[in-house]
C-alpha cells in the first residue's frame, strides 16, 4: 500500500462514496451544534420533514450568545433575540433528540470544550461544527472543520458532507521551546510564517519534538487557530498523551472497547515517505512570546518588536497595513511593549481550558492588576471553572481584580454583553483581531494567557519572560 | 435556491485584501433566526457612522454601484467564521457572483450553497476586472457559467475553473440534501461497516 499521510488515512475511513469529478460523500462521527448557525438548519428540516439521521452522535450547547456575568439565570441579562436564540437551540435540541448541555448545567460551556472535556471528541473521528474553530479538536488526531448552516442541515439529515479532499501541509516545529513561549506563540508564529491564506485548500499536520512535548491542552490551542492560516484543518498524530486524556471521559470507550480503539488509534499517523504538498518548519528555539499589532492574525510579531511601516510591506498588503494602523491607532517604530491597554480578555476556545487558567494565574499570583485597568477570565466551561476553584485558582484573580465569570464564548466575539467600546484596547487570549471583532472599534492584541497576565499588571504589552525573572 | 446560468451586471471594486466575515455581516447581526433581510447590514461597520448614516464613500454606497451583482475583491476574500450569515447577506443585497484570487474555504462553499458563484482568478485578471469594475455604471461585466467565462465591459473574455458536482448543482438549483438522500443505501451500508470496524465512533 502507497504511504499514506494521517489525513488520507482519516479520509479513507470516512468515505461513503465518490462521484466521478471526485466530489466524495464524508461520513461525520460528531456533529456539535451551537446556538448561532444552527437554528436556520433545524427549520430547514422542520419544512421538509426531515429527522436528524444521527442524533446520539450530535451534540448541542449554548455558548456564543450566554451572558458570562453571575447573574444570568436572570434571563433579563440576555437581550431578546440572544435569549431566542437560545431557547430555540433548547426546544431543536428537545424536538430532535439530541444530546445537549443547557445553560443551566454545570457542563455548559465553549462547544469546542465541552466536546473533548465530556469525551466526544476521539482520535481518528471525522467532527463538525458550524463553527470555524472546530480545527480545535485536530488536537486528537481527528479530522475536524468548521462548515456552513445548509452543510449543518445537510449533517443533520444525512450524517455526511459532500467533500472535496485538501492537500497535505506538514508544519514542523523542532526541538523545545523556550521558557515564556507557550503554545499560542507557536501557532500565532505559524499564521505569521505562512500568512492568513497560507493554509488555504490544505489541511495541516502539525509534528516535531515541539509539539509533541505539548499537552493535550496545548495541542488545542495550536489546532485552534489551523483556520486563522487558512487550513480547513489542523491535526496531531495521537500518541500516549492522547489516550491519558481520553480514558475514563464520559463519552470516551470502556473496557474492551477501549482497547480496541486503542489499537486502532495506533495506526494513525503518517507513514514514512508519505507525499507532502507544502512543508514548513520553524525551530521551536526560536519562538519568542508573541503579539498582534494589526486586525489580521498574520500581523504577529515578537513582543521585543516594533510596529511595522506599510512600506515594509507589498501588493495589497500595503493598503490593508495602512488601514489597519489607522484603526489600532499605532504608529510605525512604536515599541510593541510600549502600548498601553485598557482591557484584558483571558477565555475563548483557544485559551479557556485549566492549563490557560493556570499559566495566567501563576503570572498574577500576589499581584494585582494595574489601576484602571477592566481585567475578565471566563472559564471554558462549567467543569474548568469548577476545577480552577477548586486550585485555588479563582482566589489569585480575584485578588488581583479581575472578574471571575461564568463560561462561555464572551468577549471573544462580543455577540453577548461582554464588549469593548470604540477606541478601547485589549490584550486578549481568543483567536481574531479583525475590525470591530471584539465590539465595534475595539482594539485587540491576540497573546498567550500569561502574556496577557503580564500586561494586566503592568498596564502595557509587556514580555512575559521579564516578570518570570522576578519571581526566580 | 435560485438558479445561476449568465448573469450582466454591475461589479464593485474592493481591492482590500483579506476582506473577513466580521466585515461582511458583524456579530450583533447573527442574532437571527432566518436567512432573509442581512442585506441592509452587509458590510455595515464599512458601510454606516455610529449614528446610521451612510458612509459616502464605501463603494456601495457610491450612486455607481448601489445596484452591484458583482464584487471583485482583494485576496483571501471571507476568511475568519463560518457564518453562512455572509453569503445570506450578499444575496440579499443582490450580490451574486464574487471574484478574487482567493477565498477562504468555509465562505467558498457557503456559497455555492446560496446561488452565489465563488470565481478564482489569476492576479493579473483580477487586475483588469478591478480596474474595468472602476468605470461605474456603465462597465458591465458578464459571467457565463455555463461557458465558465466572465466578459469585461470592453468585450475581454477570460475563462475560469469551477469543479463539475458545484456548476452543475447551480446551474440547476439543486438541493444537496435531495441529492445526498438518493444515496442513503450507501450511508447505511457504511454506518454497518463502521460499526464492526470502529464499535466507539
Amino acid at each position: 500500500m502507497t504511504a499514506r499521510t494521517l489525513y488520507d488515512k482519516i479520509w479513507d475511513d470516512h468515505m461513503v462514496d465518490q462521484a466521478e469529478d471526485g466530489t466524495c460523500l464524508l461520513y461525520i462521527d460528531r456533529h456539535l451544534v451551537h446556538e448561532v448557525t444552527s437554528p436556520q438548519a433545524f427549520e430547514g428540516l422542520r419544512m421538509t420533514g426531515r429527522k436528524v439521521r444521527a442524533p446520539q452522535k450530535t451534540i448541542a450547547v449554548p455558548d456564543h450568545n450566554v451572558p458570562t456575568t453571575l447573574d444570568r439565570a436572570n434571563a433579563a441579562t440576555m437581550t431578546e433575540d440572544s435569549r431566542i436564540q437560545v431557547e430555540a437551540l433548547d426546544k431543536n435540541a428537545k424536538d430532535f433528540g439530541i444530546n445537549y448541555y443547557p445553560v443551566s448545567d454545570v457542563r455548559q460551556g465553549i462547544v469546542h470544550i465541552v466536546g473533548p472535556e465530556q469525551g466526544w471528541t476521539l482520535p481518528g473521528m471525522t467532527v463538525v461544527c458550524g463553527d470555524s474553530h472546530t480545527a480545535t479538536h485536530g488536537a486528537f488526531g481527528a479530522l475536524a472543520h468548521g462548515i456552513g448552516t445548509s452543510e449543518v442541515e445537510h449533517v443533520l439529515a444525512t450524517q455526511t458532507l459532500i467533500q472535496r479532499k485538501a492537500k497535505n501541509f506538514k508544519v514542523e516545529i523542532t526541538g523545545s521551546l523556550r521558557p515564556g513561549v507557550t503554545a499560542k506563540d507557536i501557532t500565532l508564529s505559524v499564521i505569521g510564517a505562512t500568512g492568513t491564506a497560507g493554509g488555504t485548500g490544505y489541511v495541516i499536520e502539525y509534528c516535531g519534538q515541539a509539539i509533541r512535548e505539548l499537552s493535550m491542552e496545548g495541542r488545542m490551542t495550536v489546532c485552534n487557530m489551523a483556520i486563522e492560516g487558512g487550513a480547513r484543518a489542523g491535526l496531531i498524530a495521537p500518541d500516549e498523551k492522547t489516550y491519558a486524556y481520553c480514558m475514563g471521559r464520559p463519552h470516551a470507550p470502556k473496557g474492551a472497547a477501549w482497547e480496541a480503539a486503542v489499537t486502532y488509534w495506533k495506526t494513525l499517523f503518517s507513514d514514512e515517505g508519505a507525499h507532502w504538498d507544502k512543508v514548513i518548519t520553524l525551530k521551536g528555539e526560536d519562538i519568542a512570546p508573541v503579539v498582534t499589532w494589526g486586525t489580521s492574525p498574520e500581523d504577529v510579531l515578537p513582543i521585543t518588536g516594533k510596529v511595522p511601516s506599510p512600506s515594509d510591506f507589498t501588493g495589497g498588503k500595503v493598503e490593508a497595513v495602512q488601514r489597519a494602523l489607522d484603526y489600532m491607532g499605532l504608529t510605525p517604530g512604536q515599541k510593541l511593549s510600549d502600548i498601553k491597554i485598557d482591557t484584558v480578555f483571558i477565555g475563548s476556545c483557544t485559551n479557556g481550558r485549566i492549563e490557560d487558567l493556570r499559566a495566567a494565574a501563576a503570572i498574577l499570583k500576589g499581584k494585582k492588576k494595574k489601576d484602571g485597568i477592566r481585567a475578565m477570565v471566563v472559564p471554558g466551561s462549567g467543569l474548568v471553572r469548577a476545577q480552577a476553584e477548586e486550585e485555588g485558582l479563582a482566589q489569585i484573580f480575584i485578588d488581583a481584580g479581575f472578574e471571575w465569570r461564568l463560561a462561555g464564548c464572551s468577549m471573544c466575539l462580543a455577540m453577548n454583553p461582554d464588549q469593548l467600546a470604540p477606541g478601547e484596547r485589549c490584550a486578549a487570549t481568543s483567536n481574531r483581531n479583525f475590525e470591530g471583532r471584539q465590539g465595534r472599534g475595539g482594539r485587540t492584541h491576540l497573546l498567550s494567557p500569561a502574556m496577557a497576565a503580564a500586561a494586566a499588571i503592568t498596564g502595557h504589552l509587556t514580555d512575559v519572560r521579564d516578570l518570570m525573572t522576578e519571581t526566580v | 435556491m435560485d438558479k445561476f446560468t449568465k448573469l450582466t451586471g454591475i461589479a464593485a471594486p474592493m481591492p482590500l485584501v483579506n476582506i473577513d466575515t466580521d466585515m461582511i455581516i458583524p456579530k450583533q447581526f447573527l442574532k437571527t433566526i432566518k436567512r432573509s433581510g442581512l442585506g441592509v447590514n452587509l458590510f455595515d461597520e464599512m458601510r454606516y457612522n455610529l449614528d446610521g448614516s451612510e458612509i459616502a464613500d464605501f463603494v456601495l454606497n457610491q450612486p455607481a454601484y448601489r445596484q452591484s451583482q458583482i464584487i471583485v475583491a482583494g485576496e483571501n476574500f471571507g476568511c475568519g467564521s463560518s457564518r453562512e450569515h455572509a453569503p445570506w447577506a450578499l444575496l440579499d443585497f443582490g450580490i451574486r457572483c464574487v471574484i478574487s484570487t482567493s477565498f477562504a474555504d468555509i465562505f467558498y462553499n457557503n456559497c455555492f450553497k446560496n446561488g452565489i458563484l465563488p470565481i478564482v482568478m489569476p492576479q493579473d485578471v483580477v487586475d483588469v476586472l478591478m480596474e474595468d469594475a472602476k468605470k461605474g455604471a456603465n462597465a458591465r461585466q458578464t459571467i457565463d457559467l455555463e461557458a465558465q467565462t466572465v466578459t469585461t465591459s470592453d468585450g475581454r473574455v477570460f475563462p475560469f475553473d469551477v469543479d463539475a458536482h458545484r456548476k452543475d448543482c447551480l446551474i440547476n438549483g439543486l438541493d444537496d440534501i435531495g441529492l445526498t438522500m438518493v444515496k442513503a443505501k450507501a450511508i447505511d451500508s457504511f454506518e454497518h461497516k463502521a460499526a464492526a470496524l470502529r464499535p466507539w465512533a
